[in-house]
């Protein structure tokens, strides 16, 4: 797409003479000017309409875990593809790269949103059935919020951040709080759980309690400030903020308000024997990963970098985040980025000076609830379990994550 | 450093307060904004799929295991295996009879078999109704999911052969799992993930 732009001299040419003709002929750049570039990407109509990113750009979705399915496979479905973490910047996941689950390999549902309904019904006072129209009529909240795969589990075997943590997302998503449709048909007394079914082919239903539908849950149909994409849900999705992934009910179309927990079949893959495993495999613990410099990076020699991260919890906001540069035998209080938002992915920053020898990174994160990111040995601990670094937490692992610097600076999984 | 809590929502709650005020006969009970219209009793029937553990929801219809394994052997068998025994690449379908025959054996040490495992015998006949076949969703009649789920019970054996399944008997099938599961949180806001755990 890059093209030569072949009138450039000759405009200076010309803009030269028309300015009183001092100098004819070649003009040369007069005081230390950084060279022009050589290549301009031609405007096409496609790409002034609707932006596309540089050429030399080309961080992707590679599928979860790794080796596994590509999407899409021949028959078309999609499987899960985690997001490169590796190249994040700042907080919010473009919504091209945000990750994606489906429940068993999905093909999209193509939903035209005008013929798109909501149902609310069950244990309600007034059945109500929402146009997309309706839905954007009422109040509506804007909130950034994490959303995490239950299998986004870092592995020894992983060599980047992508493989390792890329099963998370944050993006800002705008909708209508889900306490607002339930007021707006009343609740019955009696009602404990909540039933969320979605239109694609699995027609994907969660149970969950109506606590959390009343507190912070939100119907979404906007994503980063567009419509949500269909990847993600078009043209509504279900946020419950810091429950695992699978809760958050892509092309939402049913709420159905129950007195008992309904036993669906995503719920069937929360059932757990002990209630220890049930409970660490619900709402997500307090994590945080370095994406710079992270597996598969390369130092270039030893001086100053800025180490980089991001920290999230289903409990809630992130107070504090940790850094080690010396494979946690001393820790330093990293810089959170302007506003730790509750159950939203945090950016951190620590500065550092390599010097060149072989050291290993790790972050580690307090969230609101005074939760804190754990080592697998303290997890093993808890549970009486030998301390074993390769022990392998309950639930969804939110322990800490190393990164070994070799000396000649590039940069390894460190997990045991 | 900010900790940002999201505020709660109030206008709904300003909203009433405003009505009441200016002398309308709207109840605090009653909706707010007026947005959103009235299913009927039929169009609610229609779309819940959701069977829970009482059934209510069943449709009318039946059937039996004899029944279900020639639907079985039609539909299903492609994917899950003549034997219930699971699918191989590319269609990974998961196993439906349990590793070891017998009435008493551990529903945790059986594999992860939904028919058997499940707390309930209403998730067995949600699940095929809502989410099988594999992208022919929908193409089973009621009576064929009755009979589809008297296969799948029989052959794990949590029912005899010969019962008859129906929106009565279903919920009261006795799962070997009934009582063996951990039930999730009582979950506030503000709960930590497993009260007594720091991590």
């Amino acid at each position: 797409m890059g093209v030569k732009r072949p009138d450039r001299r000759e405009f200076l040419r010309g803009g030269a003479a028309l300015a009183g003709g001092l100098t004819v002929g070649a003009v040369e750049p007069a005081h230390g000017q950084a060279p022009e570039p050589e290549r301009f990407i031609r405007g096409e109509a496609d790409m002034i309409a609707y932006g596309e990113r540089s050429p030399f750009v080309t961080s992707v979705r590679i599928p979860h875990p790794p080796g596994g399915r590509e999407s899409p496979d021949a028959f078309g479905l999609v499987f899960h593809v985690a997001a490169p973490l590796q190249d994040s910047v700042g907080t919010i996941t473009p919504s091209s790269l945000h990750f994606v689950g489906t429940t068993r390999g999905s093909l999209m549902p193509e939903i035209d949103p005008s013929e798109h309904r909501l149902m609310i019904h069950g244990l309600v006072d007034r059945p109500l059935v929402f146009t997309m129209e309706d839905l954007k009529r009422l109040p509506s909240v804007t909130r950034l919020h994490f959303i995490e795969c239950a299998g986004n589990n870092a592995r020894a075997t992983h060599k980047t951040v992508q493989e390792t943590h890329g099963m998370t997302s944050c993006a800002e998503w705008t909708g209508v709080l889900l306490s607002t449709l339930l007021e707006e048909a009343g609740v019955k007394d009696g009602a404990s759980w909540v039933v969320a079914e979605g239109t694609e082919n699995v027609k994907g239903a969660s149970s969950f309690p109506l606590a959390k539908a009343m507190d912070d849950c939100i119907v979404a149909y906007g994503m980063n400030g567009e419509a949500v994409r269909p990847q993600n849900g078009f043209p509504l999705r279900l946020l419950i903020p810091g429950f695992e992934g699978i809760f958050n009910t892509k092309y939402l179309r049913r709420i159905k308000v129950v007195d008992r927990y309904y036993m669906n079949y995503n719920d069937y893959g929360h059932l757990r024997r002990d209630s220890v495993r049930a409970a660490l495999g619900y709402q997500i613990g307090p994590k945080s990963v370095i994406t710079f410099p992270s597996g598969g990076q390369k130092l270039s020699g030893r001086g100053f970098y800025e180490v980089s991260g991001l920290a999230w919890s289903g409990g809630g906001a992130i107070t504090r985040v940790e850094v080690s540069t010396d494979a946690g035998r001393s820790w330093q209080e990293a810089e959170i980025q302007g506003t730790a938002h509750r159950m939203a992915h945090t950016r951190f920053r620590l500065a550092w000076n390599w010097d060149g020898q072989e050291t290993q990174l790790m972050s580690r994160c307090t969230d609101e609830v005074g939760q804190m990111q754990p080592l697998p040995t303290q997890v093993a601990e808890h549970f009486n379990a030998a301390p074993d670094p390769s022990y392998r937490v309950p639930g969804l692992d939110n322990t800490i994550q190393p990164w070994r610097i070799a000396s000649d600076g590039s940069v390894h999984n460190a997990r045991a | 450093m900010h900790v940002l809590s999201n505020p709660r929502p109030r206008a709904a709650g300003s909203l009433v307060a405003l009505l009441v005020l200016l002398g309308g006969s709207a109840l605090a009970q009653g909706p707010t904004y007026g947005v959103g219209r009235t299913p009927t009793p039929e169009e609610i029937r229609a779309w819940d799929i959701s069977v829970g553990p009482t059934g209510d929801e069943l449709p009318p219809g039946s059937g039996t295991a004899a029944e279900g394994a020639r639907i079985y052997r039609i539909r299903c068998a492609g994917c899950h295996g003549r034997n219930l025994e699971g699918g191989r690449e590319p269609r990974r379908a998961p196993r439906l009879v349990k590793t070891e025959p017998g009435r008493d054996v551990d529903p945790w040490d059986a594999g992860r078999i939904l028919p058997y495992r499940s707390p309930y015998a209403t998730t067995v006949w949600d699940y095929i109704n809502r989410g099988m076949p594999l992208y022919q969703e929908g193409t089973l009649t009621a009576d064929q999911v009755y009979a589809l789920t008297a296969f799948l019970l029989f052959r794990n054996d949590v029912i005899a052969e010969d019962l008859v399944i129906d929106a009565e008997s279903l919920p009261q099938v006795e799962m070997p799992n009934r009582d063996g599961w951990a039930p999730l949180p009582d979950w506030k806001p503000g709960s930590p993930r497993l009260p007594g755990y720091p991590f």
